[in-house]
């Protein structure tokens, strides 16, 4: 049986009147790749944050390795990375600088060969000694990526890491990630508006508007049990049923 | 305390200053220019001659210790308001970074700060004025330390504000420490105010190491009885204001800002 990597039990976030997430409960296993889909505003972001302790919940609770963030933050958050491309690297440091401080922060060891394998990895190498602010909206997307594998982590979550790339360089993005899965076991939290791209990378999801869960399952069986034809029809039907 | 996790955030500050005019400047140029000014002011004034009272010694030992306040302050302010301008804030705080790790680095931030222009400012003072406030070194060290206390509780405290204010609130960063620059006798002596707001002086710790520095300054000995207090009164509003941070920090993610902080 493979090992719990999150589980989320009854969690709830409101702020002032407005709840943003509304007793919304799963789990997730190691090296799945799980996608939390739906509209703007359906609490996805708010999920993510509250699993990485930036959040406060309101109720409920979320064990992350079998264990609580109150009491194990440190251990559980050495083993987890983020990245979104809403979320920055300093643009006025350059890409080794970066680096170095975020390999410092998770105390990565040996960090200047980590580094030198992943920019490798992620095609990198030669905008190493660049300021990030010089770097294409693909390679800050890697750079995020790099970034976010720095520590190994055995959880990461991806806020819609793909927004706003090139099709060719979200592909590429997309194979690097099953690749790193595959080679890694790591569990994946993915956002995404590109259905197709969550068709080919996720094997489940988790289908969340107005902060609850509506529907939970393989792409394929949820394709199969609306009878649409693809998630993106499905993604419509979820996000437009509340407004008929 | 990880003292690796402190290195990679005074490492972070550091890789930008080394390539960064602003910001060489804002450690550099404007103690410069005080300095520059007031001393040149000093000097005529001394040629004036007030009853034999040094007007060197007691104007440039107020702006040097002042800049050492407002540098310490600044650096705390803008060690944090630099990764809020480049929207990294989160990805800090999703590692392992504990916050009393945070506060290490922002304080040796400031500890670097304040070294770098006590050697630039008093190395221009005794440069153009003969002006050695290193003669009293050893003495003076004490309220020096209790300045960059100060300068780090002010900036740790304006941090709080703009964490649960937003980036509206920045100006507290920059005009914290002139709304209380008037009651610390940078300049002249508590004694100089009127009696009804004398108390207001001696409830901030400034006021203390101002006081003492003249004292230190005009007799070669260490006022014992100001450096106490000084200390004293630092110790009550550093416990103050780490609680005010760590309640405005609950807040902050009670109410999901630190995302919205930019």
């Amino acid at each position: 049986m493979k090992k719990s990597i999150i589980k989320v039990n009854n969690l709830v976030k409101r702020f002032g009147n407005v709840t943003a997430v509304d007793g919304i409960s799963f789990d997730m296993h190691e090296g799945d790749i799980t996608g939390l889909l739906g509209p703007n505003g359906a609490g996805k972001t708010t999920t993510i944050q509250m699993i990485l302790d930036v959040i406060t919940p309101t109720s409920g609770e979320i064990r992350i390795f079998d264990l609580d963030m109150k009491h194990h933050r440190e251990e559980i958050l050495s083993k987890t990375n983020f990245s979104s491309p809403y979320v920055t690297l300093p643009n006025s440091l350059k890409v080794w600088e970066n680096l170095n401080v975020f390999a410092g922060l998770y105390g990565v060891r040996n960090s200047g060969a980590k580094i030198k394998e992943l920019v490798e990895q992620f095609d990198l190498v030669d905008s190493l000694s660049k300021l990030t602010s010089k770097l294409s909206t693909g390679q800050l997307t890697r750079l995020n990526l790099v970034k976010a594998l720095l520590n190994d982590p055995r959880l990461l979550l991806l806020d819609e890491p793909t927004a706003s790339l090139d099709p060719d360089i979200a592909d590429r993005v997309q194979h690097m990630l099953l690749k790193i899965r595959k080679e890694k076991g790591i569990t994946i939290l993915y956002t995404s508006h590109n259905m197709k791209e969550v068709e080919a990378l996720c094997d489940r999801v988790i289908f969340i508007n107005h902060g609850k869960i509506v529907d939970d399952g393989t792409p394929a069986d949820l394709v199969k049990k609306y009878g649409h034809e693809d998630l993106n029809d499905v993604f419509l039907h979820i996000a437009r049923s509340d407004s008929k | 305390m990880k003292f690796y996790r402190v290195k990679a955030l005074l490492m972070r500050n550091l890789y930008l200053y080394k390539r960064s005019l602003p910001r060489i400047m804002d450690i550099l140029y404007w103690p410069v220019m005080e300095l520059l000014i007031w001393g040149f002011l000093s000097v005529y004034l001394e040629k004036l001659n007030f009853g034999g009272v040094s007007v060197v010694t007691v104007l440039l030992g107020g702006i040097l210790f002042w800049e050492l306040l407002s540098r310490a302050q600044g650096a705390v302010s803008v060690a944090f308001l630099e990764d809020v301008w480049e929207r990294n804030f989160l990805n800090i705080f999703v590692t392992p970074l504990k916050t009393i790790e945070l506060l290490a680095a922002w304080f040796l931030i400031g500890l670097v700060r304040i070294v770098l222009v006590g050697i630039v400012a008093g190395g221009l003072a005794f440069l153009f004025y003969k002006f050695n406030i290193f003669t009293f070194g050893i003495y003076l060290i004490p309220f020096v330390l209790n300045l960059l206390l100060f300068g780090w509780i002010a900036g740790l405290f304006a941090i709080g504000i703009i964490l649960r204010y937003g980036s509206s609130a920045q100006i507290i960063a920059w005009g914290i420490l002139f709304l209380i620059q008037p009651f610390v006798a940078v300049f002249y002596p508590v004694s100089a105010l009127p009696q009804s707001i004398q108390w207001i002086c001696w409830i901030l710790p400034p006021t203390y190491v101002f006081e003492g520095m003249r004292t230190v300054l005009a007799t070669g000995v260490l006022p014992f009885r100001d450096f106490l207090l000084a200390a004293g009164t630092n110790a009550i509003y550093l416990v103050l204001v780490v609680w005010f941070f760590f309640r405005m920090f609950a807040r902050v993610k009670e109410k999901g800002l630190l995302l919205k902080l930019d």
